[in-house]
């Protein structure tokens, strides 16, 4: 089993998950977050105070995975979360020791 | 006993009784008056909540509330007695007390005293909430409380009996101040700058970035302030007539060419017109245009609103920039200098000689050189005793209770260290 971490351009979720749902990727876990890369911030000015903004917005999209299914999950992300622009992000793939089903406590491949 | 009796016989308004009250006065003073409590009740709470970071939202609204109340209950107790009471040139008497003497048939003019007293009170009302802006994010709530009373007491009480009571000194030679340029916002400006040099800044100021928190609550804030304006100017007729007609019109014509002047000074100097600029701008406008409110045409209050968005602009420019003062809300630079600004500009275009840049005129005796030098009599006298008065309650309210609170308070947030409290539970 793996664990996907991708860091995307938010305006980009929707993009990325109905490209996981083609490849039959089912279910994430989505967060916002705030980051930078090699992308450089904005600077807003309130009142002549100038602030560099450079923690952007973006998101975090974490899947849990079968071993089969990773290359494509990752192959999924990262063309429809393409931009080409700097700021893209990143996917960064784990090992998972294991994962349990709350609700019926299956474990391992059948929990993914 | 006789003695007494006498004293307080000779405190009633002169000669006006029931007769006088006029219902087309009263009915719109009692409407001021609201429109002036709205104006700090939730306007520049609104204002200034959305100008600080989240985790200190509260303590910005919990400070303009608890000032409301707590000027609230010392104007009733003696400040209105003060402020209005006959005394002397610098102070009121003892004879409004408790507010013991103003009886529900008590007249002002042609309005019950009542409402008089009630609108007054607004304006010492918001005049110390607008000093929250220079001390915002830092100041301890219970030294913030002290500092108040005392502040309000012994700057603005006597401040207002100088300009706006018949036997006060700046009243008496004949010094413009319609709505409070001196009484309001030179008192409240000069006190910030104190205010903000004294506590000095906010931790991380000027490197750290503090930008609003929420701009549309500001946004909306200002929006009020501009409604509630047309209290406060208008409202200082005393009268639903045409003197208070043309506060009105010159308030809004300022309003509108202060903020057009600074978006254009903004989009000029830094690329971009911000919306915190245009309503700054307004701001700006309406502070300078009040003491001029009174005595100017519409021609007046657009020079004086344009140079009002130039000036205040270039102000906060230099202490952010320049300075480095962390007067964290700009009260000094658009309500100090506005004040003071307008407080000058008061004596020029209430000529009546300017074409269409006229006034209503001078008062009997007196051209523009003569007005002027009554003008800048009161804006230094006022300015040099706020500051005075602002150090010296700063020190001594810092030996009662301390001022700021501490680096690690001040990093958790004052709502949650001084109100045990959160702004936001999204």
């Amino acid at each position: 089993m793996k664990m996907l971490i991708a860091v995307i351009k938010p305006f980009k979720l929707d993009a990325v998950r109905e490209a996981l749902q083609d490849v039959g990727v089912q279910g994430m876990t989505v967060t916002e977050v705030r980051g930078f890369g090699r992308q450089k911030g904005h600077t807003e000015l309130y009142r002549g105070a100038e602030y560099v903004v450079d923690l952007l917005p973006k998101i975090k999209i974490e899947l849990a995975l079968d071993d089969a299914q990773v290359d494509k999950a990752v192959d999924a992300i990262a063309k429809s979360a393409k931009t080409g622009q700097i700021g893209d992000g990143k996917i960064f793939v784990y090992d998972l020791k294991e994962t349990v089903r709350i609700r019926t406590g299956e474990t391992g491949k059948e929990a993914v | 006993m006789r003695t007494i009796v006498l004293a307080l016989l000779a405190l009633l308004p002169a000669a006006a009784t029931a007769q006088d009250l006029n219902s087309g006065d009263t009915a719109w003073m009692i409407t001021a008056t609201a429109l002036v409590l709205f104006m700090t009740l939730p306007g520049l709470a609104l204002f200034y909540g959305g100008l600080v970071r989240t985790k200190n939202v509260l303590s910005v609204l919990a400070q303009c509330f608890a000032i409301t109340c707590l000027v609230s209950v010392l104007w009733v107790l003696y400040l209105y007695s003060f402020a209005f009471a006959e005394g002397g040139p610098w102070i009121g008497g003892a004879g409004k007390l408790f507010m013991a003497s103003v009886a529900e048939a008590a007249v002002s003019g042609t309005i019950p005293e009542t409402v008089f007293a009630m609108f007054q009170l607004t304006f010492a009302i918001i005049t110390p909430a607008l000093v929250v802006g220079a001390f915002a994010e830092r100041m301890k709530f219970s030294a913030m409380l002290l500092f108040t009373a005392l502040w309000v007491t012994v700057v603005y009480a006597p401040v207002c009996h100088w300009v706006w009571a018949s036997d006060g000194w700046l009243f008496k030679k004949g010094l413009l101040d319609f709505a409070g340029g001196t009484v309001v916002h030179t008192t409240c400006g000069i006190a910030a700058l104190v205010c903000a040099v004294r506590l000095k800044s906010r931790n991380g100021f000027p490197t750290t970035a503090m930008p609003p928190h929420n701009m549309t609550m500001t946004v909306t804030g200002a929006g009020m302030l501009w409604v509630g304006w047309f209290g406060f100017n208008a409202g200082s007729a005393l009268a639903a007539n045409g003197n208070a007609g043309m506060a009105m019109l010159v308030t809004h014509v300022s309003a509108a060419a202060g903020a057009l002047a600074w978006m254009a000074m903004e989009w000029f100097k830094y690329g971009k017109p911000s919306v915190l600029g245009i309503v700054t701008g307004i701001i700006a406008g309406l502070a300078t245009i009040t003491p001029a409110s009174g005595y100017v045409g519409p021609g007046g209050a657009l020079v004086i609103g344009l140079l009002a968005g130039i000036l205040c602009f270039i102000a906060t420019s230099f202490m952010k920039r320049v300075l480095k003062v962390d007067d964290s809300l700009d009260v000094f630079p658009v309500h100090g200098v506005g004040g003071m600004l307008g407080t000058l500009l008061a004596g020029v275009f209430a000529s009546a000689a300017l074409g269409g840049f006229s006034g209503q005129g001078y008062a009997k005796g007196m051209d523009m050189r003569t007005q002027l030098g009554v003008q800048l009599t009161g804006i230094l006298a006022v300015a040099v005793y706020t500051a005075i008065g602002t150090a010296v309650l700063l020190k001594l309210t810092d030996l009662i209770a301390g001022l700021r609170v501490s680096g690690e308070a001040e990093t958790a947030g004052l709502d949650q260290t001084q109100h045990n409290e959160r702004g936001y539970d999204l």
